[in-house]
């Protein structure tokens, strides 16, 4: 059948507007802001990027964005296991505000969240006091860039573990259970695989949007280069200063590892719907 | 009901453990605002929020966020009409475009803005021409608050019109309504609860945004400022009952849009039975 | 003579990438006819009917109603009620405005829309539930509704796609001769869908069945049964067994067939039991009893007759058969087919008189 096929009829009005309202914003809001990214890339001379994002204080930003951001989502991968189960599976006075109030972190600016944090963990704060009687700074340190991350990354795991885990059928653990496995051996071997997959989709998430936060790790951080520099406030400093170049190169770096975690997640998540779904 | 009775020490531990954890990460902060605002009594609170460049900040970022929000719903609805309503080549692309302001760090949503309009961008001279500023300006802010919450309305709504299939609007087309009449009657049931979710989630965002209207702002203050941006002028001031004074208002609004937002979401939930 | 037809397809060509759904479609429908679209799933008989309909664009051929080329008729104008296979009732809607939409939307004055509306409910017996909502209705009023929506804006071919589908078993019996009766009573030209045969062999005037995006034969439901003319329609009509090489069975030996292989159905094999009378004993052959299974009204029974393992069906009051046993079995016809065919083959001895009684 090589003839030509006839026009294709749409039998729901509207497409042609909704399309053409849709990719004409899309373009304003998103293709176009992002082309300039690319153009004003292809513009930067390989070796300048190069030594830009290789610079020992850049260097030394990633290391402080990195550890902080994966320390912060593993806390919040164990945490947020922990309150997506007790949601889920207990009845508890409180539950209901328990639920609603995972969000906070989603509903309040960052930047409120950022100076309570920091206000709150100085040497004269209520929490640095305490902590200060035991030597342990929180403010102007990584340990106050990973609290604020924490605060930030609450809400992913939770909300990506727990409508899987309200569908794991109880029946699994019945079924472990009757054929004689203990609490721990059925989390373990029957419960957490099938989580597993949001568990890292969450992680993830929670992961690069770390990666990138800015308002709330700011107040907080001190910003002393080498030490508490995270690399989104390094490209700021390079905007302050007008260093387009600079700015770009760094953002580019930090693009690549967003996209890239997000990669290493959907390979992961294919891998695992396949073994469930028994598709090889 | 799912709930297990044996192993009820391990159930209060984890509650507890939550409950703890929640607690001082979350509430803390929140009332810490509120504490500190009012430490010194109703009348500095009243004389920072209530101070002219407060009152500026407030208004610029009221009206980024209606914006936002207008733009987002307008996108969202035909957003969602096209991609649920309709096979097309290029669906895939459009779709991970629209997620992509989720995945991009604020900072360099703010940083792609700059490059665009910015003194560099090849369009800067036409604009300059035109007597347009965009960047360090309020345009800017605009867009960049746009921008980061560019996804929120059109995600809530595609999978509720996805699992709502298309039969019913076939059906209604079949029998000769125009679309107008097929949105309004077929289609906007479905997913009311759903929009109001999405422009909820919008307002929060939108008004708290804060990197990227932070590099496009450029700070002048009383004319660029939103009220996140004041709150860090303010703070770097050593303002700090004036800071948590407008902290305070944005908790308050942050707690009502989370009351909102489990009253819809719930609301959602029962309309699609 | 050329007949006259209400609806029709001519050399009607679909794929959908690849995939290709409708090849070369001819038919003619007859007005008034009420008719079924049989096959397997994936045979490309809804896209036949989403093509009528206007749902689907033909990449090729002509599609005529009344006697027009309707090929650029939008969906809307075709004058076509069409009930869903999940109804696509709208959901956020009654029941009154969901059979009032399609008059609303045609501008119908409001006392003839509610005059309309009530006629319809009355029509399909449901005028109770003029104020629910959909989902607070049974599958089998959903459909009446969907049925009664579709026939409200009184159109001139109503189509429906699996409309037994979503109903559960017991439902289906009883909607079927309902359907079958509001149709005759409405006299509207109809076609359905369906996978089921009996369920088409019940309701339709004619069936069309399709295989692979092709039409393998078009008659009554009386013909399409006795009469299979091509090897998928004497396999997928029935309950069939195949043989390999129906010469080895007796009294076909010598049939005038280039085909080999062939289709046995139960309703053509006589079972005895050993002793008991048969009327063409001498051309009957002997088999093995493999299986038995009660089936309610009667027995069935797997029998081994050479390498053949044919189906055949004893009544509850004859003597019992066991495993094992071995009976004398007449196969009164089979289906012969080669790859591009399919021939009825009759017994020699219901051709011959000397066989016939011993």
């Amino acid at each position: 059948m090589k003839q030509n096929k006839r026009k294709q009829r749409r039998v729901i009005p509207g497409f042609g507007l909704s399309l053409g309202v849709t990719i004409t914003i899309l373009s304003l809001i998103v293709i176009i802001p992002l082309c300039s990214l690319v153009i004003f890339t292809a513009q930067l001379s390989p070796a300048e990027f190069l030594k830009t994002v290789t610079s020992a204080r850049v260097l030394a930003s990633y290391k402080v964005s990195f550890t902080t951001a994966l320390t912060a989502s593993l806390i919040n991968a164990v945490m947020g296991l922990i309150i997506a189960w007790v949601l889920v599976r207990y009845d508890f006075p409180g539950k209901r505000i328990m639920d609603g109030m995972i969000e906070i972190p989603f509903a309040l600016p960052t930047a409120v969240a950022g100076i309570s944090l920091t206000h709150m963990t100085v040497d004269s704060g209520w929490v640095g006091q305490l902590f200060g009687r035991f030597g342990i700074e929180i403010a102007y340190t990584r340990i106050g860039i990973t609290v604020a991350l924490v605060f930030i990354g609450i809400p992913f795991v939770v909300r990506s573990v727990q409508p899987v885990l309200e569908k794991v059928d109880p029946q699994y653990e019945e079924a472990a259970s009757i054929l004689g496995a203990g609490k721990n051996y059925t989390f373990f071997r029957v419960i957490l695989p099938e989580i597993l997959p949001s568990l890292i989709a969450g992680f993830t998430m929670a992961f690069a949007r770390c990666l990138g936060e800015y308002g709330s790790v700011v107040f907080i951080a001190g910003n002393m280069p080498f030490e508490t520099e995270i690399t989104p406030l390094l490209i700021m400093s390079q905007l302050q200063e007008y260093d387009y170049a600079s700015a770009t190169s760094i953002a580019l770096v930090m693009l690549a590892a967003a996209f890239l975690i997000l990669f290493v997640n959907a390979v992961l998540q294919s891998r695992s719907s396949k073994i469930v779904s028994g598709i090889e | 009901m799912k709930t297990q009775n044996k192993g009820g020490a391990v159930k209060w531990l984890l509650v507890a453990v939550s409950a703890f954890f929640l607690i001082v990460m979350l509430i803390l902060p929140l009332v810490y605002v509120l504490i500190t605002a009012f430490r010194e009594g109703i009348q500095p609170f009243l004389a920072a929020v209530t101070d002219p460049y407060a009152l500026k900040s407030i208004q610029l970022t009221l009206e980024a966020t209606v914006i936002a929000v207008i733009i987002n719903t307008i996108f969202g609805l035909f957003a969602a009409w096209s991609i649920t309503k309709f096979q097309f080549r290029g669906k895939k692309v459009i779709s991970t475009l629209i997620d992509l302001p989720l995945t991009v760090s604020p900072i360099i949503a703010g940083l792609i803005y700059v490059l665009t309009f910015g003194r560099q961008s090849f369009l800067y001279p036409y604009l300059k021409a035109a007597g347009i500023s965009i960047i360090y300006a309020v345009p800017g802010i605009v867009m960049a608050t746009i921008f980061v919450t560019f996804p929120f309305i059109s995600r809530e709504i595609i999978p509720v019109l996805t699992a709502a299939g298309t039969d019913e609007e076939e059906a209604a087309a079949l029998m000769g309504a125009n679309g107008w009449t097929i949105f309004r009657r077929v289609t906007f049931p479905h997913i009311k609860w759903a929009l109001l979710y999405g422009i909820v989630l919008c307002t929060a965002r939108a008004m708290g945004e804060f990197g990227a209207v932070s590099v496009l702002s450029g700070h002048l203050r009383g004319k660029t400022n939103t009220m996140p941006l004041y709150i860090e002028l303010l703070y770097q001031g050593y303002d700090f009952t004036g800071a948590f004074a407008m902290s305070a208002i944005l908790v308050v609004m942050a707690v009502f849009i989370l009351i909102l937002r489990n009253v819809f979401e719930y609301r959602g939930k029962k309309n699609e039975e | 003579m050329e007949k006259k037809y209400y609806v029709e397809m001519r050399g009607v060509n679909k794929s959908f990438g690849s995939f290709q759904a409708s090849k070369d479609i001819h038919f003619g429908i007859e007005k008034g006819k009420l008719i079924g679209l049989l096959g397997p799933s994936g045979s490309g008989k809804t896209t036949i009917l989403r093509m009528l309909a206007g749902l689907e664009t033909e990449d090729s051929g002509d599609i005529l109603i009344d006697g027009k080329i309707v090929n650029n008729i939008p969906a809307s104008k075709r004058g076509i009620g069409f009930v869903f296979q999940n109804y696509a009732l709208f959901r956020y809607l009654t029941v009154y405005e969901n059979i009032a939409f399609g008059l609303k939307v045609q501008k119908w004055p409001k006392e003839k829309i509610k005059a309309r509306v009530e006629e319809m409910l009355q029509l399909v017996g449901l005028e109770e539930t003029a104020k629910r909502y959909p989902n607070q209705l049974s599958g089998g009023q959903r459909q009446r509704i969907a049925f009664a929506r579709a026939l409200a804006p009184e159109p001139q071919l109503l189509l429906l796609d699996e409309p037994f589908a979503a109903v559960d078993a017991k439902v289906r019996q009883e909607l079927r001769s309902w359907l079958r009766e509001m149709i005759t009573r409405v006299g509207v030209t109809s076609i359905f869908v369906t996978h089921d045969q009996d369920e088409a062999i019940e309701v339709a005037d004619e069936i069309i069945v399709t295989n692979q995006g092709r039409i393998e034969q078009i008659g009554s439901p009386k013909e399409i049964y006795r009469n299979p003319q091509t090897p998928f329609v004497a396999q997928f009509i029935g309950q069939s067994a195949e043989v390999d090489n129906f010469r080895e069975l007796t009294g076909y030996a010598n049939a005038e067939s280039s085909a080999v292989r062939a289709i046995v159905r139960p309703e053509y094999i006589t079972v005895a039991k050993q002793g008991e009378f048969l009327k063409y004993s001498l051309d009957s052959e002997e088999g093995v009893v493999e299986q038995t299974a009660f089936r309610g009204n009667e027995i069935e029974l797997k029998i081994r007759i050479k390498e053949n393992l044919l189906t055949a069906r004893r009544l509850l009051d004859d003597a019992p058969v066991e495993v094992g046993e071995h009976v004398r079995v007449f196969i009164s016809r089979v289906y012969a087919f080669d790859e591009q065919k399919a021939y009825v083959i009759e017994n020699a001895a219901l051709n011959t008189q000397e066989s016939l009684v011993i």
